[in-house]
């Protein structure tokens, strides 16, 4: 009685304590633990009085039993089947009435069409042609006095918003290359440029182990080995980043040679 | 009065026999029977500061330039949705508590259903006639799992938008239909314009079909009425307990009142997705450490742990990420969905049962139990592998090959001792009997 009568008494001032924190914005905390002592104390109340004033005997009962009885069951299959009858009469109707209601439901599965445009092209496009410009994300062109070790993030020029075809660039020692073939021209002066969305699900890989030339993903851990062409050096990720050649222009500005040697991101069934 | 409104509406609906029965009804009482309870209430908070939410929240993706009053984002270019959010959190008064509210009953929600769904599992409440609810219950589980990422992702976040990438690049992982279904999902190629409204959308919608769900799931139950544990007197034919009016529904408004007065006191003292410190959502940024919430870090970790495995079919590709982004997860939740049936037609065992076992009487289901667990819990080391790797000194492939062997050791050795320390318990409690 007394825990309950306490609890209570608890309840109210901090309701009251509640309404006076809202009114003057007092912040979430003071909310919280207004709300909680109001709302938990009238719980603990309840609890208590159920314990103390409302001392209840056990009571066992009969279960009953939840299936019907035979007789029950025979009677409802009987009205059942005597109404099938009278629909199986006709067949021709019934058959006609499934193929509307057949076509109708096909009708509006259909509507979810309208959620996506096709995918297969898009999958495959990046705004990267031969000649496009290297920019920073602030649009700035990339010349080609950056220094060895460096990482930076860049896009296509006129699109620092294109997400499919943002790109790493990193500056490594020349020398040190061991690029796949038909690749040799793609690096000039061992500036290195990967599609930046990892192969595995599609995370920005954004971490750059210069001591080593590994490209991590930060999302399972991915490693590329970036001296040969970010080849898969460890974690899920399947294969390769795709790598975007280079060259080095009149003006000693960074542009691509072409599209990226794969499609970019996550690997899906309809590649060919 | 009373005596006036039960005469109104018996003579409307007949409902005096009704209600007659349901408030003499006997309900058994044990603690472990209150998880469900408790994941009814976190789900009643849940709706009702959904509610307050929703009269703030704006789902567009449309950009803007933040001028709110949060200093550190002034200027800053986001979506008009994560503004939404962050007036929620520093402009509307209580917004922040409310969200903080959210968030909090929706992780006690996601947790009591799987405390209670254990509970069923290890005590055989699942079998005949109780199949049935076991089936629903799993549902509502994938449904509260998926409603929470919907909830998760739409403020925009860079967080949570590290969790929509991975969640598009699963779906896009499917053989022959990925690609439509990913596009169909989130409208195109992640980032969309499209994403948040129809997170949003779900979000919204998905609750109504968990309330429609949960009544079944709750009218079944009053049918079935409860199982008892064993004891004296509980046998297949009788039932134990209290009345319904008015002890136990005394106690369970105020075990109601208690839970909400907790979820307020968490939402008050302790900061959850401080949505403002992560940032917009920013496609070529990431956050570091970044990892999901935790009942969905063991997808995360399967993702991490399976090795890379492109297959090439006739000039097209099964990515790696299928196996355990798609393919592990139905298997897991076939097995979770046909588990009644499953152990009725292994041990034969068809009858009907309205006691229940303690879990060391059944030592095969309980070390498979714990096995299924140590298994998940392999994989939310793994889910966080990079933050373990700095914790524990190691190496991040040092960590990822011990737990790519202990994915598989772990769960049969925990098993293994599960089941012998329930013979033993079993033996001994017959001993004393
Ligand atoms: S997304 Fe890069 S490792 Fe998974």
């Amino acid at each position: 009685m007394i825990k309950a009568v306490c609890s209570l008494v608890v309840s109210i001032a901090a309701a009251a304590a509640f309404l006076v924190f809202y009114w003057n914005d007092m912040g979430t905390a003071s909310l919280g633990v207004s709300l909680a002592l109001a709302v938990a104390g009238a719980g603990a109340g309840l609890v208590f009085w159920a314990h103390d004033l409302m001392r209840d005997e056990e009571i066992s009962e009969d279960r009953g039993s939840l299936a019907s009885t035979e007789e029950e069951i025979e009677t409802f299959l009987e009205s059942f089947t005597t109404g099938e009858k009278k629909i199986a009469r006709r067949k021709v109707l019934g058959w006609m009435i499934g193929s509307a209601a057949g076509l109708l439901g096909l009708g509006s599965i259909s509507l979810i069409r309208s959620l996506g445009r096709s995918p297969l092209p898009v999958l495959f496009q990046t705004v990267w042609r031969p000649g496009t410009r290297l920019v920073t994300p602030d649009g700035n062109p990339v010349p080609a006095t950056i220094e060895q070790g460096t990482m930076m993030t860049v896009f296509p020029e006129g699109n620092v918003n294109a997400t499919a075809s943002q790109t790493i660039l990193i500056r490594v020692d020349e020398s040190k290359l061991r690029l796949p073939p038909g690749r040799s021209n793609w690096a000039p002066g061992g500036f290195l440029a990967f599609s930046k969305i990892c192969t595995h699900a599609g995370c920005p890989v954004a971490q750059f182990e210069k001591t080593v030339n590994i490209l991590l993903c930060p999302c399972h851990q991915s490693a590329f080995d970036v001296l040969r062409g970010a080849a898969v050096v460890g974690g899920p990720a399947g294969r390769p980043l795709p790598q975007l050649p280079l060259y080095v222009d009149s003006d000693g500005f960074l542009r691509a040679r072409g599209d990226f040697s794969q499609h970019p991101g996550p690997e899906f069934w309809n590649r060919s | 009065m009373i005596s006036r409104l039960a005469r109104w509406f018996d003579s409307r609906l007949g409902a005096a026999s009704f209600a007659r029965k349901s408030i003499d009804k006997v309900f058994p009482d044990h603690w472990s029977f209150m998880l469900g309870e408790v994941a009814l209430f976190s789900f009643i908070v849940l709706v009702g500061s959904g509610i307050f939410l929703a009269l703030f929240f704006n789902a567009s993706e449309t950009k803007v330039v933040y001028e709110g009053s949060y200093h550190a984002l002034k200027g800053v270019q986001m979506s008009a949705a994560y503004r939404s959010a962050l007036e929620i959190s520093f402009d509307v008064r209580a917004g922040l508590f409310m969200r903080q509210l959210h968030h909090w009953a929706a992780l006690i929600f996601l947790g009591a259903i799987m405390a209670h769904m254990l509970r069923i599992f290890f005590t055989g409440a699942f079998r005949r006639p109780r199949e049935i609810n076991w089936v629903i219950g799993v549902t509502l589980l994938l449904l509260a799992i998926f409603n929470d990422f919907t909830g998760y992702s739409v403020p925009d976040d860079l967080l949570s938008g590290t969790g929509l990438r991975i969640a598009y690049s699963v779906l896009l992982s499917i053989p022959f239909i990925g690609d439509w279904l990913a596009f169909i999902m989130f409208g195109g190629n992640v980032p969309t314009q499209v994403t948040i409204s129809r997170l949003y959308g779900l979000h919204v919608v998905i609750p109504f079909i968990i309330l429609a769900i949960l009544t079944i799931h709750l009218m079944i139950l009053w049918r079935q009425k409860h199982t008892n544990c064993p004891g004296p007197g509980r046998s297949n034919q009788r039932i134990v307990g209290s009345r319904l009016w008015p002890v136990y529904s005394t106690k369970f408004v105020g075990l109601f009142f208690l839970v909400f007065g907790a979820i307020s006191a968490l939402a008050g003292l302790i900061e959850i997705n401080p949505i403002w410190l992560y940032g917009p959502f920013n496609a070529d940024s990431v956050s570091s450490g970044s990892q999901p919430d935790w009942y969905i870090i063991w997808l995360e970790g399967a993702l991490r742990l399976f090795p890379s495995s492109d297959l090439s079919i006739a000039g097209h590709t099964v990515p790696g990420l299928f196996f355990p982004g798609v393919l592990m997860p139905l298997f897991m939740f076939g097995i979770i969905y046909f588990w009644p049936y499953i152990e009725a037609k292994v041990t034969g065992d068809h009858s009907v049962h309205h006691v229940l076992q303690p879990p060391a009487s059944n030592p095969v289901r309980t070390a498979i139990g714990f096995g299924a667990l140590t298994y998940l819990l392999v994989l939310v080391v793994a889910g966080s592998q990079d933050v373990a790797a700095v914790a524990a000194s190691t190496q991040v492939d040092t960590l990822r090959t011990a737990l790519r062997i202990l994915v598989f050791v772990a769960p049969v050795a925990v098993g293994l001792t599960a089941y012998f320390i329930s013979r033993l318990v079993r033996k001994s409690d017959a001993g004393a009997a």
